[in-house]
């Protein structure tokens, strides 16, 4: 019971973890927590969706729902926040501009598609493999093949490729950066743009798991999803599928043990646990206020 | 500012000059306006608008003046709501004496939940305050004894001292409303002009500095809170009352990010935005179906636009008037002249 809740619970953190890299990439460039990450996560979810519905398969239905969603997050950065970095604005300012766009593009979903809980199709075969009184359904090995395969895929973007080597740049001084010849708004914009198609693949994941999608979905994901992010260390991308791994596991301990009632609010209560007594995280660097 | 003759400094001289003419005036059609309207919609819009207002008052004490953005004031709107309205529902207790309940919890939940601004600041901060609404919301769901669950509070009664009963049809709510509106501005009016509200401000501007300044940033930062929270509990106590129904769904995040919305589109820091946000924001979506519809999406462009284009909100200008001491202040200072002065004196005599 407990190894196979532990079970149910990785694969639901994978899905987790891959949220929480869209956070953290952002957070690592900007200082900013994106809020409308959530809403681009159940986006790309509703988009996978009518893409699949028009039957040119479910590979080239993701790719093309990927590649909208990371368009939606260029022009997320390139109509409301670039501006405001422009301006030299508050933070406080680029933080209530993403609340903004969260709420804009989770109602006009509403609005355009309804805001009632529709089915997904299962990606994957529907078998299940049973190993002693364990049994793990296809979906949910291939949820964390697929995400493990996403994760390393990004850590060699940022760590092996000259746009990482660039993302790095700007995350540690992007004055500096733009010094050395790095167009430092497009390198924003791709890290939006490697966001969305990270939140997009989770939420095809997670939809495929769950079977079912609706525009709200993103709210509560995308608040699950940054507490892994603050509990990893946020702008870490380990940190990020660690966090995820964890918040996913003690979620379907807790939907087990507490009642399922209580299991959304354990994410706010890590959240706050983690943000009290270690806010840095588990991998992030701690910040140091300069005078 | 750029010159005195703008139109803005123009325009404050008058209200200046004029001020008792344009208040007796600004009192009259508030009066009489339930008697000239005489439609119960429309002054059941005009006392949500007032319970609207002292919420983006009690937001923009945190926000506004603090610089603190809380997402999760919803969960104190619900606080403040379910403690009147249970209490008069379920013990009979007197509305007003509930409404003190209420707001008495939500002042120490308020400082409960400062106490993380112990630790945390910024976008941390707000993301502890939405995981705080959302808590409420939940147990407000899930304690099925006490909050009756997702089923809600019916029949939630009018307020009522000694048998006359506050309802819209006999205008009592409405002059109800209006009493706790004013009583809510005279007193962010008097905060923000005391030395509690200036240092509020410092925080805002700069936190580090006030730090150095000697203003004790952690106790102003809770008191902040649980000033915001009293004002929203007792906005969310009016609402409930006004609407006669509340469930767990009144409280979600959508009402959070309306109270921040009207705050923001009125002007952060300003008393007089809180009215023209308010009054916007709820009286729009009643005028049109389409608006209604697409209400929520409107209050994300509103956020957004705002932020790009007005940062500091419709009516956020800063006043072209000479700046004024106060009375209290004018004093002080006098007193302290005199000491110098004498002090001067003797020292030539010497």
């Amino acid at each position: 019971m407990l190894i196979q809740q532990v079970f149910n619970g990785l694969a639901l953190g994978m899905g987790y973890a891959l949220i929480a890299v869209g956070y953290s990439l952002v957070f690592g460039i900007l200082r900013l927590v994106n809020f409308s990450h959530g809403a681009i996560y159940a986006f790309g979810a509703e988009m996978a969706m009518l893409t699949i519905s028009l039957k040119f398969g479910v590979l080239p239905g993701i790719l093309a729902a990927m590649i909208l969603t990371g368009v939606l997050g260029i022009v997320i950065d390139k109509v409301a926040l670039e501006p405001l970095r422009k301006k030299k604005s508050p933070q406080i300012a680029s933080l209530i501009t993403t609340i903004g766009i969260s709420n804009i593009i989770t109602n006009l979903l509403i609005v355009f598609i309804g805001s009632e809980k529709r089915n997904f199709q299962p990606i994957f075969s529907q078998t299940t493999v049973t190993i002693g009184n364990i049994s793990i359904s296809m979906t949910q090995i291939m949820m964390c093949i697929v995400s493990l395969l996403l994760m390393s895929v990004l850590m060699i973007i940022v760590f092996k490729t000259k746009i990482g080597l660039a993302m790095r740049a700007c995350e540690q001084n992007p004055k500096a950066a733009n010094m050395m010849g790095i167009n430092v708004n497009f390198v924003i914009s791709f890290t939006f743009f490697l966001a969305g198609i990270s939140a997009t693949i989770a939420g095809a994941l997670v939809s495929g798991y769950y079977q079912i999608v609706y525009p709200n979905m993103g709210f509560m994901a995308g608040l699950k999803a940054f507490a892994a992010a603050v509990l990893g260390g946020i702008g870490s991308l380990p940190g990020a599928l660690l966090g995820g791994l964890i918040v996913g596991v003690s979620e379907s301990m807790a939907a087990t043990f507490l009642g399922s009632t209580y299991r959304d609010s354990l994410a706010f209560i890590i959240l706050i646990m983690v943000l009290i007594i270690r806010p840095h995280g588990l991998f992030g660097r701690k910040g140091i206020t300069k005078v | 500012m750029k010159g005195k003759n703008t139109l803005l400094h123009q325009y404050e001289l008058f209200v200046d000059h004029n001020k008792l003419i344009l208040a007796i005036i600004l009192a009259v059609i508030i009066l009489l306006f339930p008697f000239v309207i005489g439609s119960q919609y429309l002054l059941t819009v005009s006392v949500k608008i007032g319970s609207y207002v002292i919420l983006a008052m009690g937001l923009n004490i945190l926000t506004g003046y603090t610089g603190l953005v809380s997402l999760g004031h919803a969960g104190f709107v619900a606080i403040g709501a379910y403690t009147t309205s249970l209490l008069t529902v379920r013990y009979n207790v007197n509305f007003f004496i509930a409404l003190l309940a209420g707001i008495t919890l939500a002042g120490i939940v308020g400082i409960l939940l400062g106490m993380p601004t112990l630790r945390v600041s910024g976008t941390y901060l707000s993301i502890i305050t939405l995981g705080f609404g959302e808590i409420i919301k939940m147990i407000a769901m899930n304690w099925n004894a006490v909050t009756n669950g997702t089923l809600g509070i019916k029949n939630i009664p009018k307020p009522s001292i000694g048998g006359f009963s506050f309802t819209v049809s006999n205008y009592g709510l409405y002059y109800l409303m209006i009493f706790f509106v004013i009583v809510v501005s005279c007193f962010c009016l008097a905060l923000v002009r005391s030395k509690t509200g200036r240092a509020l401000m410092a925080i805002r501007t700069d936190e580090l500095a006030a730090t150095m300044m000697g203003i004790n940033v952690t106790r102003y930062k809770i008191l902040a809170f649980s000033l915001s929270a009293i004002f929203c509990a007792l906005g969310g106590g009016l609402y409930a009352t006004l609407i006669g129904y509340i469930d767990p769904n009144t409280f979600n995040f959508d009402v959070s990010t309306m109270i921040l919305s009207i705050v923001i589109l009125g002007g952060m820091g300003t008393l007089r935005g809180m009215f023209i946000g308010a009054i916007i924001l709820i009286a729009l979506p009643e005028v049109s179906r389409f608006l209604m519809e697409y209400r929520f999406v409107l209050y994300g462009v509103i956020l957004v636009v705002m932020m790009r284009f007005r940062p500091q909100g419709i009516l956020g200008w800063r006043s072209t008037m000479p700046f004024k001491l106060s009375k209290h202040v004018q004093n002080e200072l006098n007193d302290t002249d005199l000491i110098h002065q004498t002090h001067v004196g003797e020292l030539a005599y010497e």
